[in-house]
């Protein structure tokens, strides 16, 4: 007889809503992306994507303010996370934990308290948008890039770098040579979550004063002014660069271990 | 010796700018000022204001009830979808895992923007049924319980399941007696987890929600723009009101989990025969 029960059949459920709400989603921007009004087949979105300069003029300043945010990001992060995870402090279960806290607040209110101490020091945002908007993402993504790093260097295995000592390395050596290629993983997963969202988080820059410039805020003003199909191809162009982006770090593994270690 | 006090006050530093601007504006919640700066005197009107005022008990309610419905519902689609697709074909399971991960790389505007295309323009579903913004939220999360929970079916030993079928268990019993309760630690960080997701989420709400009602995250971005200065201080005691309840809850699972490692050492002293302070005086 046949079993009426099985625990494959379990995700079936499952399996309908992703084919249903993130793959067939994706579809319709792609159909979206290369149709008019009309319906029809049609190339000019694309064709405007790239020829109109403040589209691509956006696209620049958001890889650039990524690029920056996620360098400021590592470098601080790395320190920390470095220092944390050597440490044999008693209070380091505590101290790991306030670094990872902010992740839970809203966002919105953390951008809101920086906000008000960035006024207090400069008086107007709008001085130096670029650098605020580096301070703002920095203080943001922060605990994102802490995180994965700080756990790929506990689990360094401590006897490859007590072998280095053995055979003569001093400690800048060491770190170079061990720590630091050991810990690629934790970087890479580090790096691609705070790069992505420092392209397309443009509240954070519309909080900060008032004005956007990054991919993200392209899909947000085609949205207000209801043209999908210009908005479908913005959205198909990050789509691309975050699949490109995933390809080359290939986070599959990552991303599993980071669910886990979020908590 | 000298490195490890550097190594102290870079982390004390650290530390500080991190939580420089939560706690001062924290401070000034219980003030009557309208701007850092200049401090008046104490007051507790921000916090009368947040409770008093229907338009934002309305937002923080949304909000809770929003993240509440919709963990709960990517809670049981992420676990149910872990279990199948862990019990399934390589192939299978593969699969599951890829289109799993696209909401967790994707950007969040890419992912609201096409959720407000398939569901508002092409399925014409209204924003005002709270439908869109829902499934959004569910959206958002569900893969995130997924991830939680097949780490966990993953460590359990696989002949538990059998050994209750061997004993007359029914497949359906022996999941509910044996297989749930062995990934219960994981559908709960996942529970914690989407409940997160869902309160820190703006782009989703954006481009899902119906006009009138409003997410802690849309209302905030929109009282920062606006000239309401009322307004804008009464979140500085929400903002601060958040944060002792996140400090407590993250504080109390520390503990616990310290707790359960202490006991599971115990318990593992027990077993081999003598606990800690035997083996001490031995």
């Amino acid at each position: 007889m046949k079993q009426v029960f099985s625990r494959k059949q379990l995700g079936i459920p499952y399996a309908l809503f992703l084919l249903l709400f993130v793959v067939a989603p994706l579809l319709v921007i792609i159909y979206y992306a290369f149709t008019d009004g009309t319906g029809h087949f049609t190339i000019s979105n694309l064709f405007h994507f790239f020829t109109d300069p403040n589209t691509l003029g956006t696209l620049c300043y958001s890889l650039a303010l990524a690029f920056v945010t996620t360098c400021v990001c590592l470098l601080l992060a790395y320190p920390i996370a470095y220092i944390l995870a050597k440490s044999e402090w008693k209070m380091k279960s505590v101290i790991v934990m306030l670094f990872v806290l902010p992740m839970w607040i809203n966002f919105t209110l953390r951008i809101t308290a920086l906000k008000e101490i960035l006024t207090m020091f400069e008086g107007s945002l709008a001085y130096y948008p670029f650098f605020n908007s580096v301070v703002g993402m920095t203080y943001d993504f922060l605990p994102f890039m802490i995180l994965p790093l700080y756990s790929t260097l506990t689990k360094l295995d401590t006897s490859l770098l007590e072998a280095s000592y053995d055979l003569g390395a001093n400690e800048i050596q060491a770190f170079l040579r061990v720590t630091l290629p050991l810990s690629v993983p934790g970087i890479i997963s580090g790096v691609s979550m705070v790069f992505l969202p420092a392209m397309t988080n443009y509240v954070v820059l519309d909080m900060l004063y008032n004005s956007t410039y990054i991919m993200g805020s392209l899909i947000g003003s085609y949205f207000s002014a209801y043209d999908w199909h210009n908005g479908s191809m913005i959205a198909l162009v990050l789509l691309i660069i975050i699949c490109l982006f995933t390809l080359i770090s290939g986070t599959d593994e990552e991303e599993q271990k980071k669910g886990g270690a979020l908590l | 010796m000298k490195k490890h006090v550097g190594r102290t006050i870079f982390i004390c530093l650290a530390l500080f700018f991190m939580y420089a601007p939560i706690l001062i504006l924290a401070v000034y919640s219980f003030t009557n000022a309208t701007n850092i700066g200049a401090i008046r005197g104490f007051s507790l009107h921000n916090y009368v204001t947040l409770f008093t005022t229907p338009e934002l008990a309305d937002m923080i309610w949304g909000s809770l009830l929003l993240a509440i419905s919709s963990a709960v519902m990517a809670t049981i689609l992420g676990t149910m979808g872990a279990i199948g697709s862990f019990y399934s074909k390589s192939k299978m399971q593969a699969a599951y895992s890829t289109v799993n991960q696209i909401p967790v790389v994707n950007a969040d505007v890419v992912t609201g923007f096409s959720m407000c295309i398939l569901l508002v323009i092409v399925l014409g579903i209204s924003k005002d049924t709270y439908v869109p913004l829902v499934i959004g939220h569910v959206v958002l999360s569900a893969p995130f319980v997924y991830l939680s929970v097949i780490p966990k079916l993953k460590q359990m030993d696989p002949s538990l399941y059998e050994a209750a079928m061997d004993l007359g268990a029914s497949p359906a019993y022996a999941l509910r007696k044996v297989v749930i309760p062995q990934i219960a630690s994981g559908i709960l960080s996942g529970f914690a987890m989407a409940v997160t997701l869902s309160l820190d989420d703006y782009f989703i709400a954006t481009y899902t929600k119906p006009a009138t009602f409003d997410t802690i995250s849309t209302y905030v971005v929109n009282a920062t723009k606006g000239s309401q200065t009322q307004i804008k201080t009464a979140l500085w005691a929400l903002s601060t009101i958040i944060f002792l309840i996140v400090l407590v809850i993250v504080a109390g699972m520390n503990l616990a989990a310290n707790k359960k490692e202490k006991e599971q050492l115990t318990d593992w002293n027990a077993a081999i025969g003598h606990d800690g302070k035997d083996g001490v005086r031995a």
